[in-house]
Order: C-alpha cells, then structure tokens, then sequence
C-alpha cells in the first residue's frame, strides 16, 4: 500500500490522481499534509501539485460525469476531512475505471460516502445562506463573520452576488481566516494582514450606524412577536436552529448587538 | 424609548403570526441589471421561532383595525386590543432594510379590512407596486387577497406578488355560518379561481410567446383552522383535495386552533392546541402530493380519522397487507414509495442502485431507510419472507414498542416524516 501526501487543495487532489495512474498505484491511501502520518509499512509519495494535470483528470470526469456530480465531488472535498479526500479520490478512479454510470450504484461505499459528504456540506451550505446576518458600517459595508463547519465560502458567493448585487459586502471566515467582498462588480477572495484575525475581523458598535442598531433592534423585537408561546417547542427549535449557529443571529443576541 | 416603528411592528406581528404559511419558494425572479434580490427556488427559512416553525418573510398586518367580527380571529372587531397601522412606506422600508441584512426572503402581506375590501387591496397593491417598480425588489412577495376586493385590483396585485392566497378559515361551510356569519367559502372560491384562470392563462401563453409578464410565479395557498368546529379529518382532507384539483393550489395549511378567546362556541382558552393532529393531516397531505396517494386511501367512512399512535402511511399499510411484502429488488417505483419507512430520496436511490446488483438490508439503512418499519413490508437479496406471517396487530405492536420513546402521543408538533 502506498500513501499519497497532497497539499489539501483541489488541484493537489486531481494531480494526486493522475498520479496514481502514471505510477500504476491503484490501492492508494489519500492524506492531506495536515492530516499525515508516517506509515510503517509501504512508501511515501509526496504529491507535487501540477495545474496541468488536474485539468486534465477534472476534463476527463467532466466527460463522463454529469454537472451535478462534479459538484458533489467538489463539495466533498470542501468538508476537509480525511476520509472526504480518500471518498473523492477513489470515486474519481472509478468513473475512469467503469464509466460514469458507476455514481448511481449506492451499494458502493465511495459512491454513498461522496453523496453523503456531500448532502452534509450542502446543508451546511444552505446554512449560511440562511443564518449570514449582514450589519452596515459606517462607510455603507454590509459585513457578516461566519465560522462554518465546512469550507463552503466557495459556494455561497454568487448566491449573494445574485442577490445583494447593488450593495457592497464582505462575508469573513473566522476559522479559516479568509473572506469574499464585492465590490458592487465582482467577488474576490480577501484576507486581513495586520489585525490579529480573530478579534479584529470582528467589528465594533461604534463602527455601526445609528439606523443599523435600529434595524437590529427592530429585527428583535419582530422576531419575539412572531412566536406563539402556546405552541413553545424547545426541541424542535434547537433542532433547526442548532446552539452554534446562534452566535450568528441578530435575534439571538440580547440587547445592544456586540461580540 | 421604545420607538413608534418597534410599537407598530410588534402589534402587527403579533396579529399576523396565526398564518402558518412562511414558504418563500416557488419564485422565479432574478435580479437582472443590479436590482435588489433574487429568488431562491427551494426558499430559506432564515430563522426559527421557538416553537419551531420557519422565519422566511417579514409577516405582517398592514393594519389590525377589521371591520368584521370573526370568532376565531384576535384582530375581529369585539376583542379589545391595541390597534395600529402602517404607512406605505414603513412597510416597504423595513422589507428592504430586513432583506439587505439577510434577515428574510421577503414580505408576507396581509391586512385587517378597513373601511372596505377595495379600499384596503388598494393599499395593499400601492404596497407591493412600489416595492418592484421604485425599489426594483426581486425578493419574495406573498400578498394576502382580500376577499370581495374588485376582479381589477386582484388581477393587477398578480403582477407583483409571487403568491396570493386566501384562508378558508373553517373547513365547512357550517363552521363558518356558526363563527364568521359575515364569510362564506364562495367569498373564498371566486378569487382563488380568477387568479387561477390568469396563472394558467400566462403560463400558456408564455409557451408562445417569449416576453409574457409572471403572474403569481409561486401560485396560490390557503389555510383552514383545525380542532375549533367538529370536523373529521376526512372532511378537512377531502376538502383539501377538491381545492387543490379545482384551483391548483401549491399548498393546503393545516393550523391547529390555538383558543383565544372566551367564546362559548369555541375550545376553552387555555386548551392545549392540537399539535399532534395537525401533523398528522399534514403526513396525509404529503402522501397526496408527492406519494402518489389518493385521499380515499387514506381517510374514508370506514376510517374518518387519522391514527394518532402511528404515521398515516403505515396505518394505510397496515389496512392492505395483502399488497406486501414487496419486492425491493424487482417492484416498481410507485410501490417502493408506499413502503413505511422508505421516502422519495431513499426511493429513488434504490430503483437507480438495483441495475447494478441486488440490495441488502444493511445497504438499505445506509441508504436512508426506516428498516424498523420498512422491515416488515419488504423482501430484499438477504431477508426473506417468514413463515406465518405476523398479523397487523402484531406487526402495529413491534414497531410502537420498539418506538415507543418517540411515538407517545403528545401534542408536541413533529417533524414530518
């Protein structure tokens, strides 16, 4: 058995792949080089990550899979967990294997462990679309911090390009300590260089308006009408909106908004 | 000081949160040209409030001030409440401002009638006009139509909104004699059909043509009150029914009455509301839309009310033994879909995984099938049939007992399926 060591990006993934056909490798175990550690047995390949062919494995699939698989494997990769890379990578060498159709038989543990990867990042997904709570600077920024459990910036984005396309915003990762901004024209990825991330990626009162903490005020105030306590149900409620999402929400937080 | 705004809001939210509904999917709008908003076709429930249900749209009364005195309403006439009013452009402010924050889909609008039907749909529309037209919002927009408004005002309301709907309020036309004398379900049926005849309308000729404006891209909804009047659940789902084949409503809302008043002719303030049912009608309503059910199945003479103790869908089964076990790897879809315990996703999973060899039980939980239910209605590559097999009682009796944490009867609200 070998052991591949890629550095944990997409690209570095699809070259490891490539790779384990160039070397005749079929029977791979996939790691990230967060994730590694030696093995006692068999050799060490360390993965060099190569643009050109990741495209061409990633053209390859784009072959033989439909559009919605390719952005399951790709969700997949973004839980960043060890056996998502092992799950992606091993899916991939199938379809080039048997053929695309091989993705509709959920007997196979890759096909299951992709598709449930990818139900789980999606969710997760879905999640920020919902619980992003935007507050407006001083100088008319909508910012937002979220701390997710996977890495799903790179699918939310266009969401809220399509939908805040006439304001300028910036949603951070606190985590992973990267953000996207646009610019009322396009999204890039950002990063803040000087303040340590955690705290200062975090805004203060004083660098809100004065209509924004009215907003939030009045957000509150509907949100504590919009129940009827006859019908309370604790359960269900944590059940939708779980304890650590909460730190997003305007309406959870108590009176004035700060972090 | 608790601001003006903050005063109004809370009154008119309060007044608006017994309608259930908060769907915010179904839109079809994109922001073209840098507008504001743009719809999400599965909807977002951006918050949840503590007794569950989804925070989608801003749902408000333009005003609590009602000339009609309907029983079962907190904003009827005779209660004495605080009363309050929006302005145009309070209501059109606080949607945009919510939705630039992320806070919601859109707005659900709907209103108390004051002076008249028409008076007050025309503020409505002037409502939902300047939201599109002046502040070029694609975000959701539910419109309540006021019943007895003019065909003119409804008709133009559908340009904007992305659904429109009316309550039914009572499931018969009895119970609504006995608590709202002044309503009747025909004061319901001709608007739902007049927006129903333009939505089709549109929709055929946007086959033709390529620029047709949308009309109620999203369709139309009610709502009926359950647990006030003494209905069976036959009649609230065989009504249900013959709405969503008359007036191809998207959705029936099912609300448990929650008492609020001291009227004799209603459940006693301080009754619990009847949660359990509620869920109940809406698993069958379920089953009608999307398991290929039809509601003589499942609630008829025989069997007017629906099983508190156990799902719909397995009280059908356990009725037709006759039809199971079924064969998962050979029957039809539609049949695999009537198994308990298996959904549409799980469904479709396996009709798909079968062309490549036979599925086990333990592939079939993995899968995402219920096996403590399905089990006893399936045949799959490593369970086969048993002698003697197990009469329905017996088959109700291991599945509650080994449940039975989860199926106490209680009138806490479940999650479907």
């Amino acid at each position: 058995m070998n052991a591949y060591v890629f550095d944990g990006t997409f690209p570095g993934l699809l070259t490891a792949v490539f790779e384990s056909y160039e070397r005749q490798t079929p029977d791979v175990i996939l790691c990230s080089v967060d994730d590694y550690q030696p093995l006692l047995l068999g050799d060490t390949v360390t993965v060099a990550t190569v643009e050109e062919k990741a495209r061409r494995v990633w053209n390859g699939l784009a072959k033989r899979l439909e559009r919605e698989w390719m952005a399951r494997l790709y969700a997949a990769f973004l839980a960043e967990q060890p056996s998502g890379y092992q799950h992606v990578f091993s899916l991939v060498r199938l379809v080039f294997d048997h053929g695309g159709a091989v993705v509709g038989d959920y007997r196979n543990p890759h096909v299951l462990g992709v598709s449930q990867l990818d139900r789980k990042v999606h969710r997760e997904k879905h999640r920020m679309e919902a619980f992003v709570r935007f507050q407006q600077l001083v100088d008319g920024l909508y910012y937002a911090t979220v701390d997710p459990d996977f890495n799903v910036l790179p699918l939310i984005a266009r969401h809220f390009q399509n939908r805040y396309a006439d304001q300028r915003w910036v949603i951070y990762d606190v985590k992973r300590r990267y953000g996207m901004y646009y610019d009322g024209d396009q999204v890039d990825e950002v990063t803040f260089s000087e303040t340590p991330p955690r705290e200062g990626a975090v805004p203060q009162a004083d660098q809100f308006t004065a209509s924004e903490l009215l907003y939030q005020q009045l957000w509150r105030a509907y949100f504590d009408h919009a129940g009827i306590p006859s019908r309370k149900n604790t359960k269900l409620h944590i059940q939708h909106v779980p304890k650590r999402y909460w730190k997003y929400l305007t309406e959870k937080q108590p009176v004035p908004f700060q972090r | 000081m608790i601001p003006r705004i903050q005063e109004k809001l809370s009154i008119l939210a309060d007044a608006a949160k017994y309608d259930v509904s908060c769907a915010s999917s179904g839109g079809t709008r994109k922001n073209v040209g840098k507008g504001l908003g743009d719809s999400h076709t599965s909807g977002i429930c951006h918050s949840y409030t503590e007794d569950g249900r989804c925070v989608s749209l801003l749902k408000i009364l333009l005003t609590n001030h009602c000339i009609f005195d309907c029983a079962f309403c907190v904003s009827r006439r005779s209660n004495d409440i605080k009363r309050a009013a929006f302005t145009v452009r309070e209501v059109v402010d606080l949607t945009i401002s919510f939705y630039r924050r992320n806070y919601i889909e859109g707005l659900f609008l709907s209103s108390g009638i004051f002076k008249n039907a028409d008076y007050t749909m025309e503020r409505l529309l002037a409502i939902v006009k300047k939201l599109r037209t002046e502040e070029r919002f694609n975000g959701y927009i539910h419109l309540k139509t006021i019943p007895g408004a003019s065909d003119e005002l409804i008709s133009q309301a559908g340009f904007y909104a992305d659904r429109m709907s009316i309550n039914l309020e009572l499931p018969t036309e009895a119970g609504l004699k006995t608590l709202a004398p002044e309503k009747s379900h025909d004061l319901v049926k001709k608007p739902l059909k007049l927006v129903n005849t333009s939505m089709q309308a549109y929709r055929d000729e946007g086959k033709r043509i390529k620029h047709v404006p949308t009309f109620v891209p999203a369709g139309q909804s009610t709502q009926m009150v359950v647990g006030a009047t003494a209905e069976t659940d036959k009649d609230i789902m065989h009504i249900a029914d013959s709405f969503y084949k008359n007036y191809g409503l998207r959705r029936v809302y099912y609300s448990g009455y929650i008492p609020i008043s001291n009227d004799h002719r209603l459940p006693m303030l301080g009754s619990l509301p009847p949660l359990l049912r509620e869920n109940r009608l809406y698993q069958t309503d379920w089953l009608m839309r999307f398991y290929g059910f039809h509601v003589t199945e499942l609630l008829n003479d025989d069997h007017p009310f629906l099983d508190t103790e156990i799902d719909p869908k397995l009280s059908w089964a356990l009725r037709n033994l006759h039809l199971f076990p079924v064969d998962i790897n050979t029957a039809a879809y539609e049949l695999i879909l009537r198994v308990p315990g298996i959904g549409v996703t799980s469904a479709r999973k396996i009709v798909q995984s079968r062309r490549f060899g036979k599925l086990r039980s333990d592939q079939l939980r993995k899968i995402g099938v219920a096996m403590n239910r399905a089990m006893h209605f399936i045949w799959c590559a490593d369970r086969i049939p048993s002698l003697g097999s197990p009469s329905a009682m017996e088959i109700r009796q291991h599945i509650l007992s080994a449940g039975s944490r989860k199926n106490t009867p209680s009138s806490q609200q479940l999650t479907l399926f």
